[in-house]
């Protein structure tokens, strides 16, 4: 039987539910038996060079190039999983919501102590290569349809590998109760 | 409430799940399953305990998450007294699939960032969430706009996690009785507010009882935070309900 594809995409997140999945640690040898690896940060793989099994969507979408790679994904893969508290509902990046695009930008660049003197001429950052930011950061399922969803600040280890491996092999996926945690 | 069960006698028989239990005339379906060790999700009402402070059991009513099944018909737990014969159903596929939706609502209704908690760990709505399996809320997030009030030296009250459940309200009072919070507006608009000089000159115990009594993450004590290590937190371990009700009196409290 062929072995499914594996791809990853990390959004607005900060990469820590990549470095959960890595904390499977000597099991990555048995994923290896069972699957190929695709498009994914991991092995710096930056196209789809075919359709995909299965995604891991690690973040939220704040920027309207992240909506672009989460439709590509969705096209291209069969079956997605929001990984992690800022996939599932926005997560840190989501605390901007209450705030006014155009607050937090002077914030971020006017008004700091670090930015104030480095940014005499009060340029906010206008280059048209930059993505949009989007009125608020939105989880992934608010943009395509997701088909799993795995809690935690990061996901525990034990969590991101039995999901996967369920999903892989044709199991019932055993969770835990210790490792669904939504922090 | 509490006089009138002080003063009823009169035993009551009823079903929960098919298991007949005895209560006394007065009681609610939740202190009668309490009391017989059946557990019923709450987050508003609570059974007074020598830890939270209570004197009495307090059942605002508010949540719904007790909601359960008399003779066919959905009542909540918390707020309806006994009867002869009552046919409660609790524990089934359908009222866990309900309390699930509250518990989805509540998450998309409010700003429950879980990961920023101090209350994480301890918090009800999340150990329901946990309890019910929930992997992600079926709704859309409101996002809500709700303020954060710091003033007060020992106490931070986080409106984002505000459920609305009303324990605060009722049961942090000052030795004369003046309330600390309280509700303010109507409808979605609804909110609590503090009696910011009341709680300037909060106690240290008093800060404590409110944190402790606030079912989430909205009421906080100050300085004090992250001081549970994770593993050791209240629901690190066994989901909410898996303990015994009522601990302090082996359930002998009526």
């Amino acid at each position: 039987m062929k072995k499914p594809i594996i791809a990853t995409a990390s959004l607005a997140g900060c990469f820590g539910c990549h470095m959960s999945f890595l904390d499977i640690d000597e099991r990555i040898l048995d994923l290896v038996e069972l699957v190929h690896w695709g498009k994914s940060p991991i092995n710096d793989i930056k196209t789809f060079e075919q359709d995909c099994d299965i995604a891991l969507i690690e973040g939220g979408c704040c920027n309207d190039e992240h909506i672009h790679t989460l439709r590509d994904f969705r096209k291209h893969c069969r079956i997605l999983v929001a990984v992690g508290e800022c996939a599932i509902m926005g997560g840190l990046p989501a605390m901007r919501n209450n705030i006014p695009i155009q607050e937090c930008l002077e914030e971020a660049y006017l008004n700091t102590p670090s930015t104030a003197q480095a940014n005499p001429e009060r340029i906010l950052p206008n280059d048209a290569e930059l993505p949009a930011l989007l009125d608020k950061v939105y989880p992934c399922h608010e943009i395509v349809k997701m088909d799993y969803f795995l809690p935690g600040c990061p996901p525990r280890a034990d969590l991101i590998y039995g999901a996967l491996t369920a999903l892989v092999t044709g199991q019932e996926a055993e969770l835990p109760y210790e490792v669904i945690k939504f922090d | 409430m509490s006089e009138t069960i002080a003063t009823a006698s009169e035993t009551i028989t009823l079903t929960i799940d098919g298991q007949e239990i005895q209560a006394k005339a007065g009681q609610t379906i939740l202190q009668a399953a309490q009391k017989n060790g059946i557990y019923i999700p709450t987050l508003c009402a609570l059974h007074a305990t020598k830890e939270n402070g209570l004197k009495t059991d307090i059942a605002p009513g508010t949540c719904r998450i007790c909601t359960v099944k008399v003779n066919g018909r959905t009542m909540a737990a918390c707020t309806t007294p006994v009867a002869q014969d009552f046919i409660v159903e609790n524990d089934t596929e359908e009222l866990n699939d309900l309390r699930k939706t509250i518990v989805e609502l509540l998450f998309v209704e409010g700003n429950h960032f879980c990961p920023s908690c101090e209350k994480s760990g301890s918090c009800d709505l999340q150990a329901l969430a946990y309890r019910y399996q929930m992997l992600s809320p079926r709704f859309r997030y409101a996002f809500s706009s709700r303020e954060v009030n710091a003033e007060s030296p020992k106490l931070l009250f986080d409106r984002n996690r505000c459920i609305l459940c009303r324990r605060c309200v009722l049961a942090i009072t000052t030795e004369d009785g003046k309330q600390l919070f309280g509700f303010t507006k109507r409808g979605d608009k609804s909110g609590i507010i503090m009696d910011e000089e009341l709680v300037k000159n909060i106690s240290e115990e008093q800060a404590q009882q409110a944190m402790h009594i606030c079912p989430v993450g909205a009421i906080i004590r100050k300085e004090k935070g992250f001081d549970t290590p994770f593993g050791q937190r209240k629901y690190d371990h066994n989901p909410i309900g898996s303990e015994t009700v009522c601990t302090t009196c082996n359930g002998e409290k009526s």
